[in-house]
């Protein structure tokens, strides 16, 4: 499993020294083709319920684009700083790279903050987990979505300190690595989220 | 509490309070056996821990085992209470019960480990791989899938077992089943699903990436070849499944509107997104068996597989198709004229590849030399019976008559002759044929040919009825009938049947036993005179690191090559190289009982076990995120080990 | 195939991904809000728009064609993307012809 420095070459990047990175990394993207499907189940069932709007207030009346915007926005920068953290750890900076890592974490949790809010602010407009089928596959969409992002958050914090412990080493390479797939892949998901569900529901 | 367990407890009905009492004295059984022969120590570090593919496998088999039985008894209790009319063997709210737990249970506890198992056990010797990718993961998803089918077991005897069939359809399975039946459907099967999830991302990353030197895709056996297919279609389908019994769980738990008749939910969604994953699922199953009977014709027709290409490519068309044609499952249930032709026209078109491996199979037999084992018997049995399964599965394809056959025996018929002939067959032949790999002897074959023809022919004796009762009309379902219904006589066949079969399984267990003591130990590692590279090994069990010395390999039937070149003789000079293993893994089974933990406080509401649960399992993430640079760290199997454990084979050779 | 660790000093690709990306999604807003046109096309020009976006974040952030399998890596995440489509389109499909 460990065998450090199977491949030899200097120009490979650490996460990619040693046995057990390339098949973590290379299982990671196995593990995304699942999430995809997982995440388009729950759009297949917000889609099919669309227009189960029947007792509770319309998305376009509660809806909020500038709001989504700033939140789109937020999550977009957090996966850019993600990346420039994998660049600095390529380069060999630790330091830097931790730094971006952490600007990665605060704009991660200021998108979870607002995503709160608007959930608080949903609420107070009445629309509940039970209000009726269209808040429900909302909520359990979005909601998931955020679950991941606040899984991320915390898995990203104990790799930092596996870091700050270790030493940039091909093992923690491959985790700083992988959770930034992860976490670009919450950006991606969030392209979704933000195109299906809120513009298309402030179009009508 | 104590009020608790009284209101949930099941002692008003004397079959479950025996089954209460005899699993009570298995467990004392269990316990008292370990601790007199101090074997709770062996049991954890060589089991319950171990990451080794084919120990793992070993359990998968022994569970799915089990639960055959079980399954199984649930069958011929059904088949008992239709065997005539009117009547009262069981109540109707018990029969519900028993062939919701059937079908749940042999699909998803029995079909799956069963083959999970052969996978585990098999394709990493075949590809000639030291261990799967991630052994810790492995180790967890057997422990899910164990405790995901405890979970859903319990049922039976604490708080009663589902109700609503083992498709669960909305509304009855929400507002129609207010008990905890449903919610030990939905978490069991979310539990296990978790395992089986990561055991295809696995397999698919041992497959792609750890096959020995020269194995090309396109020398792989066909058995790895329907694993890997298989993997991917887990990994598109599975997540699917979770999706959904998370949906249910919550409109039961928490008051959301998915699948309920009221405030916009649709029930048919639940329909929709089951067979998204449903369909996917039949050919989870069915593939690794085609895979199953490719490796035991190709062995006792002693020729290569004909037409391998043609196979996989087969074999990948049908995996595309198979997400395609999940419609037909409820073309009754109001679609369009243009949605229920797209979904006939995908139905039908998976006949063909089908087709061209029925023809494959076909092709290899013709003009060899058979050589008719127990495992072979299987297989043969297994390709008219299939065909029939799938003839009638054409029939049903077609959505203007699946009006007539839809819901009723004709379609109970269908499916059974796809997944007993297609699947259990297949599991019987795979477990006899990589027997003697795994406990270093073979099954008795008298016995084995006499548990295929008693279980052959009982199984069609006990379905082929099915199909006359269909077009009789008699529904799928219905726990009683009446005498003027005219189903009597159709029906004590059937049962009569399901006797036959009962009595090979019984007499495929007793085989095990009996070759116990009586089989003669294998020297070589080659039992039948194989094929492919699981059967080179250097012992008759392989060791826990597989190959001393992976060989090269130029070709299909990597082995029989070997053979062929008599290399085994040239090699007796082998340089050995220390190999590195992993360590053994006890965070996954504590993490697995957690989810348990967490599943049963779900089932009941019982919200601070189920936060207990949930905590318990972050926390079991957190040690293996923090300690996994050490528990990954592994050991090497030194070369003196190395030199003393291939020894005797080298005396031998 | 691996980026090397020396030769790129300045992330081109990340900023360029992000400058699209910010693009993207500010035409995403425009075609929805401002432009005026039929539902059923903007349905059609935002999801080009997101799928685009997401090929983005695959290619220019996560170095999907990275690793000895970027080539399995790329064909998982088409096969995702065809898997997704038939779960969310099939099943609106059908679930919106049921009567």
């Amino acid at each position: 499993m460990a065998q450090i420095n199977t491949t030899n070459n200097p120009d490979t990047p650490l996460e990619y020294q040693s046995e057990t990175g390339r098949l973590n990394i290379f299982g990671f993207w196995i593990f995304l083709g699942a999430e995809v499907a997982l995440f388009a189940t729950l759009f297949a069932a917000y889609f099919a319920l669309k227009d189960g709007t029947a007792g509770g207030p319309l998305p376009i009346d509660v809806f909020d684009l500038n709001n989504t915007i700033i939140m789109t926005l937020i999550l977009l920068i957090s996966s850019f700083t993600s990346g420039l953290a994998i660049h600095e750890m390529r380069r060999n900076n630790v330091k830097s790279m931790i730094v971006w890592l952490v600007i990665t974490l605060i704009f991660g949790l200021a998108f979870l903050y607002m995503e709160i809010e608007e959930f608080i602010h949903l609420v107070n407009e009445g629309a509940n987990l039970g209000t009726n089928a269209y808040w429900s596959s909302f909520y359990l969409l979005t909601g998931t979505h955020g679950l991941h992002v606040t899984f991320g958050i915390c898995w990203i914090v104990l790799i930092i300190t596996q870091v700050l412990r270790r030493g940039l080493t091909p093992e923690t390479a491959k985790k700083v690595f992988v959770s930034s797939l992860y976490w670009h892949f919450l950006d991606f998901v969030w392209i979704f989220v933000f195109t299906g569900v809120y513009l298309l529901g402030m179009v009508g | 509490m104590i009020d608790f367990i009284k209101e949930n407890l099941i002692l008003n009905d004397p079959l479950i309070v025996g089954a209460n009492v005899s699993i009570l004295l298995t467990l004392i059984a269990i316990v008292f056996v370990l601790t007199y022969f101090k074997k709770w120590k062996w049991l954890w570090t060589e089991w319950v821990t171990t990451v080794d593919h084919k120990k793992i496998g070993i359990m998968y088999i022994i569970s799915a085992l089990l639960m055959l039985f079980r399954g199984g008894v649930d069958a011929l209790l059904m088949r008992a209470q239709l065997t005539v009319p009117n009547n009262d063997f069981l109540s109707p709210q018990h029969y519900n019960e028993i062939f919701t737990t059937h079908g749940t249970i042999m699909i998803l506890f029995m079909a799956m480990p069963f083959l999970l198992g052969l996978m585990n056990f098999v394709v990493p010797l075949q590809i000639g791989a030291r261990d799967v990718a991630y052994p810790y993961l492995n180790n967890l998803s057997f422990w899910s899938f164990f405790f995901g089918a405890i979970l859903f077991n319990v049922s039976f005897v604490f708080g009663g077992s589902p109700d609503a069939g083992w498709t669960n359809y909305a509304p009855l399975a929400i507002e129609g089943s207010p008990g905890p039946g449903i919610n030990y459907y939905l978490l069991g099967l979310q539990v296990s699903g978790i395992g089986t999830l990561l055991t295809g991302i696995n397999f698919i990353v041992t497959i792609i990436k750890m096959r020995a030197p020269g194995m090309k895709l396109l020398r792989m056996p066909m058995f790895s070849w329907t694993t890997l297919i298989t993997s991917f279609i887990i990994v598109f389908a599975f997540p699917i499944l979770t999706v959904t019994l998370a949906l249910m769980t919550f409109d039961r738990l928490f008051g959301t509107h998915f699948f309920t008749l009221t405030d916009g939910g649709n029930p048919m969604l639940w329909s929709n997104l089951f067979w998204l994953w449903g369909h996917p699922e039949v050919y989870i199953v069915v593939l690794p068996a085609f895979g199953i009977f490719s490796e035991v014709i190709a062995t006792f027709a002693k020729k290569t597989l004909f037409g391998y290409k043609s196979m996989i490519i087969s074999l990948v068309v049908i995996s595309f198709l198979s997400f395609l044609v999940w419609v037909h499952h409820f073309f009754t249930m109001g679609g369009s004229a243009a949605i229920n032709n797209v979904f006939s026209i995908t139905t039908m078109a998976i006949a063909i590849p089908t087709g061209i491996k029925i023809f494959n199979w076909l092709g290899t037999l013709y003009k060899s030399r058979i050589q008719f084992t127990t495992a072979m018997l299987w297989a043969l049995g297994f390709i008219p019976t299939f065909v029939i399964g799938g003839v009638t599965g054409v029939m049903l394809g077609m959505a203007a008559a699946d009006f007539q056959y839809h819901n009723n025996y004709f379609l109970v018929a269908h499916f059974h002759y796809t997944l007993i002939a297609g699947v259990v067959f297949a599991c019987f032949a795979g477990f006899v044929y990589w027997y003697p790999k795994m406990f270093g002897h073979k099954l008795d074959e008298r016995l084995g040919k006499l548990s295929f023809w008693f279980f052959a022919i009982g199984f069609n004796v006990c379905f082929l009825p099915q199909f006359l009762l269909g077009f009789a009309g008699m529904p799928r379902r219905v726990y009683t009938y009446v005498p003027e219904d005219g189903w009597t006589a159709l029906n004590v066949v059937s049962t009569i049947g399901a006797i036959g079969m009962g009595i090979g399984f019984l007499i495929l267990v007793y085989n095990i036993h009996y070759s116990i003591r009586n089989a003669k130990k294998e020297t070589t590692g080659d039992a039948w005179n194989g094929r492919t590279l699981e059967w080179a090994t250097t012992t008759a069990i392989p060791p826990h690191y597989n190959f001393a010395d992976v060989p090269e390999i130029k070709g299909i039937d990597a082995f029989w090559q070997m053979k062929q070149e008599n290399e085994e003789k040239k090699k007796k000079t082998i340089t050995y190289r220390p190999i590195h293993m992993p360590n053994n893994a006890s965070t996954p089974f504590v993490m697995s009982a957690l989810f348990f933990v967490a599943g049963f406080g779900l089932v009941f509401e019982l919200w601070w076990l189920a936060v207990i649960g949930g905590i318990g399992i972050i926390a079991c993430l957190l040690i293996r995120s923090i300690r996994s640079h050490k528990e990954d760290e592994g050991y090497y199997v030194t070369v003196e080990e190395l030199k003393k454990m291939e020894q005797p084979f080298h005396k031998e050779a | 195939m691996m980026d090397s660790r020396k030769s790129n000093p300045f992330p081109w690709m990340q900023v360029v991904g992000f400058l699209l990306s910010v693009a993207l999604t500010f035409m995403a807003v425009w075609i929805g809000m401002r432009a005026g046109l039929p539902y059923n096309t903007i349905i059609i020009l935002v999801f080009v728009l997101a799928f685009i976006q997401a090929a983005i974040q695959l290619f220019m952030f996560m170095h999907i064609t990275e690793g000895a399998h970027g080539i399995w890596q790329i064909g998982k995440m088409l096969s995702a993307a065809f898997i997704a489509i038939v779960i969310v389109a099939g099943s609106v499909w059908v679930l919106n012809s049921m009567h």
